[in-house]
């Protein structure tokens, strides 16, 4: 089996302001929505209590929301969780009132409603720990962000680095976009998969910039446009089939991990998407406008080893 | 050409045998046991043969017992068993020490003695309570400066120096005085006796002369030590009664204190446990003839309560309380110095010690009970007699106790009260069913995930393919071999950081696939294809796994609880990987394809060559 039968070099680069358009649109709708609906911040980031409570049938949330409302606790929310017998109550950061206090007497509540139900999970994060989360997965997107920009201007040019980690953080924007059109719950395994994909997609333009480098030392007379058409055509098929694989792995996680990994495997899916795209069809073409020439990848003396001049006709 | 040295299939050998020694102890089941621990510090080898003993005598079959620093675990065959046993046992030993249920893996003892142990679950995945609990800083130097306000007002009583007033203002203790002499006077003499505290002149309302006393910043800093210190022992005790088998108590910065409660299935129980606040009371003994014996008997006389004092006596102690236990400063274990007899050494703040002094000399010859206050349940923890007069604040606790008896009681005079509230301000439950539930849902998409991979992989790739996940599986095994070896916490998103280091790691195998498959293409030998295709491959490997790499690094430091279970997977994964992509599919590859001096052909699935015409221009 061969899927991939290219016979020449698809010239990628002419569509490049196409590419990066369609790219900055999806960004812009990503900011837009960021920006009016805003991220739906689990308890992780907000603070406030979530319970899980399982029954011994499918839920009736008009008994738990009528059996709730008797202990006003403001703005709460009751909804199925993964299966008809579970349900998840979210509750609001009270003062005066310890987690403690709080998760007990939800539970004796709704006992006395139902005896079946029983308690599966409390979750409680108090109102400092959900801003230092906050601020620590902040801190983390930024080192990451400035890790991958100094290891690739260390070991390839700046001009790289910044293309990439440009083509990568917009993928975060799009990821965080959908969060929030979606309004899907930004939790601290969400966060986990948004660095996880960034630290991914850099894999693909570091793959692609390895290419160029080597192309351009191979191939001492093309154009720079056609010495990344040609890295991005060699390289097509092992990105489709590698991207494939792993996507195929987060599916799995996506359809087998149940609830609690449901929105990470999402991120991920998303991420390694928009992942492929952007750091191929973003990158490459952020690298030949910011001016990258021959004389900036092949150094005067040849290392010994990796990538010199051989076999090729 | 594509040869392997031997040292390099020595060290995948010994990988191999490392990683299936390490990642064995997972396939054994966890067997239902018994732990008992004593509530009095370690446990020693006499606890042992009382447990078998006792098993013995009741007739119930087990599994092997062991003694560790935690106390002695036995297994069981079944639950029944199990709950019988812990009936027997307790039965036996008496209420003075802990017997827990437990479940414990069944992997044999040679696994465990050369460190081979499961993975730690963390508890999203064992199910458990998790909190995090914050030190009341504030409460904590308040207190402080309570305790050196009534102080300072003993002081300058016995001194006779003339103050208007003393007052607490926050952690500070202001004073007034109408003359400067006598503010002077008050400022040497706390100088010297105080040297903790920092003093400066202030002018009050009304012409008053005022003399502030602030506790000075290292001293502020010893005593929030000190309160998380105290308040770990605290929580230590605590947990020690609830028999968990692998608690977690640990201080995190400067002012909080996370507890950890695997398996425990009765949170709300666990809550109450870390949650408490217990006294410490000093009381008298009711010594009237008769009252005791009438005690027993029923009639408990009025203004008296009947309590058990350590050892089983009875004893009845009048309800007038006459110190609570935040007058005692600190408590130590020692000698009596006439008899050398072990005691408790208590040191009292300066109100507890003037009240010690009256009670003392008013009842010379009669006995005072120290009741420890627990969950509304009063113990007397010794009940000495009172020889003399005791002034000064040292009091000395003696008679009928061991060495360790005397440890106990001022820990408990120590540990018995919170030095300063806790709120918890991060709760984590997981019930057990869902824990295992989370188990069952992490492996299956790890499962599934691989066999869609390899079953690609073999398709796409033929026999490099089936190398390559013949890799895969490799990197498995020692993935799992690490995380029992290190004992990292594992945790559902951990489970997931599995299945996406195998997603990626495959991504190395692919690169070196397409690579050998371009080089064919372009005309090379299947021996240089095969060399060229790892050779150049390995730099891009390199590269792409270090920014990913970073990403699991920056995790590490910043992610708590989960996340960093995912960041640990994630890590060792990446490095794993490279090592089995790389290093060991090269070496299955040589020592398929090594020694054949002619290879025509590799086992690559079909390699597209386009028409020399149509070949795109170099």
């Amino acid at each position: 089996m061969e899927f991939f039968r290219i016979r020449r070099d698809i010239p990628f680069m002419r569509y490049a302001l196409t590419f990066n358009v369609i790219s900055l649109v999806t960004f812009l709708l990503a900011v837009f929505f960021l920006a009016t609906r805003g991220l739906n911040l689990g308890v992780d980031f907000r603070g406030g209590t979530v319970i899980e409570v399982t029954y011994g049938h499918a839920v009736d949330f008009g008994r738990v929301r009528a059996a709730l409302d008797k202990l006003n606790l403001g703005e709460y929310s009751a909804q199925s969780f993964g299966r008809s017998d579970t349900a998840l109550i979210r509750l609001p950061l009270k003062e005066g009132v310890s987690s403690a206090q709080l998760s007990e007497r939800v539970l004796g509540v709704l006992r006395a409603d139902d005896p079946s139900a029983t308690q599966q999970r409390v979750e409680f994060v108090g109102p400092q720990v959900g801003r230092e989360l906050y601020e620590n997965g902040a801190l983390a997107l930024l080192l990451v962000s400035f890790g991958i920009v100094a290891y690739l201007a260390l070991r390839f040019e700046w001009r790289f680095a910044v293309a990439a980690i440009v083509a990568n953080l917009h993928d975060v924007v799009i990821i965080l976009g959908f969060f929030a059109l979606f309004q899907w719950e930004f939790s601290l395994p969400v966060l986990a998969a948004v660095l996880a994909v960034l630290g991914y997609s850099v894999n693909e333009s570091v793959v692609i910039a390895d290419r160029i480098r080597e192309n351009f030392r191979k191939m001492r007379k093309a154009t720079v446009t056609h010495v990344i058409d040609s890295a991005i055509t060699s390289t097509i098929s092992r990105t489709i089939i590698t991207h494939g694989l792993t996507l195929m792995m987060v599916l799995s996680i996506l359809f087998f991990g149940g609830e609690t990994l449901h929105y990470f495997a999402l991120a991920l899916t998303i991420g390694i998407c928009f992942g492929i795209y952007s750091s191929v069809l973003v990158m490459a073409p952020l690298v030949m406008w910011l001016g990258v020439s021959r004389e900036d990848l092949v150094k005067p003396e040849k290392k010994a080893g990796i990538g010199g001049e051989k076999i090729l006709p | 050409m594509n040869r392997y040295p031997l040292w390099k299939y020595i060290v995948i050998a010994v990988a191999l045998i490392v990683g299936v020694l390490y990642t064995l102890p997972n396939f054994f089941p966890e067997v239902p046991a018994v732990q008992v621990s004593t509530t009095k510090g370690k446990a020693e080898t006499s606890l042992l043969g009382m447990v078998e003993d006792a098993l013995k005598a009741g007739n119930i079959p087990f599994r092997g017992a062991a003694l560790d620093s935690t106390g002695v675990k036995v297994r069981f065959a079944d639950t029944d068993t199990q709950l019988k046993a812990r009936d027997v046992i307790q039965a036996k030993l008496g209420d003075s020490y802990i017997v827990a249920l437990n479940l414990l893996s069944s992997s044999p003892d040679w696994l465990a003695s050369v460190g081979a142990l499961p993975m730690y679950l963390g508890l999203d995945l064992r199910g458990g309570v998790h909190f995090l609990l914050q030190v009341d800083m504030k409460a904590a130097l308040d207190k402080a400066g309570d305790r050196y306000s009534t102080d300072i007002r003993s002081l300058m009583r016995s001194e006779k120096i003339q103050y208007g007033g003393i007052a607490r203002d926050g952690a500070n203790v202001v004073m007034r005085f109408k003359d400067g002499a006598e503010r002077l006077k008050a400022r040497n003499v706390i100088e010297k006796t105080y040297p903790d505290l920092a003093l400066r002149d202030g002018d009050g309302a009304g012409g008053d002369l005022l003399l502030i006393a602030g506790l000075k910043p290292e001293a502020q800093k010893r005593i929030q030590e000190s309160a998380v210190q105290q308040n770990i022992q605290i929580l230590r005790n605590r947990v020690n009664e609830l028999g968990v088998k692998e608690p977690i108590i640990q201080q995190q910065g400067a002012e909080r204190v996370v507890v950890q409660l695997p398996g425990v299935q009765d949170t709300a129980h666990a809550k109450d446990i870390v949650g408490r606040t217990a006294t410490l009371e000093i009381r008298m003994v009711n010594d009237e003839p008769g009252a005791l014996e009438a005690a027993i008997g029923g009639s408990v006389p009025f203004g008296s309560d009947l309590f058990v004092e350590r050892g089983g006596q009875k004893i009845l102690v009048k309800r007038q309380v006459v110190l609570t236990g935040d007058r005692i400063n600190g408590a130590q274990p020692g000698f009596d110095q006439r008899n050398n007899e072990p005691a408790v050494h208590v040191d009292l703040d300066g109100a507890g010690a003037r009240i010690f002094k009256e009670v003392t000399r008013d009842n010379v010859g009669k006995r005072m009970a120290i009741v420890l206050v627990e969950k509304g349940k009063a113990e007397v923890i010794t009940a000495p007699v009172i020889r003399e007069e005791i002034g000064g604040g040292r009091v000395q606790i003696s008679g009928r106790m061991s060495t360790r008896e005397a440890n106990d009681v001022a820990l408990l005079m120590r540990a018995g009260a919170l030095a300063a509230p806790m709120e918890i301000i991060e709760e984590r439950t997981v019930g057990p069913s869902l824990g295992q539930d989370n188990i069952d849902k992490g492996v299956n998409s790890v499962k599934y995930g691989f066999v869609v991979l390899a079953i690609f992989m073999c398709a796409y790739y033929m026999l490099m393919g089936l190398i390559s996940t013949i890799a895969l599986s490799f990197n498995l095994l020692l993935l799992v071999a690490l995380l029992s070896m290190l004992q990292a916490t594992l945790t559902l998103p951990g489970i997931a950081a599995i299945a996406l280091a195998l997603g990626m790691a495959i991504d190395s195998n692919v690169l070196i696939n397409e690579r050998i498959r371009e080089e064919l293409r372009w005309g090379a030998t299947p021996h240089a294809a095969l060399q060229a295709g790892y050779e150049r491959a390995w730099g891009t490997i390199l590269d792409s796994n270090v920014t990913t790499l970073i990403a699991g690094v920056a995790l590490l430091i910043f992610g708590t609880g989960p996340i960093k279970g995912f960041a640990v997977v994630h890590c060792l994964g990446i490095m794993t990987s490279m090592f089995s992509a790389v290093f060991v599919s090269r070496g299955i590859v040589a020592l398929i394809y090594g020694s054949r001096k002619k290879l025509d052909k590799i086992s690559i699935g079909q390699v597209w060559r386009p028409d020399a015409a149509t070949l795109p221009k170099v």
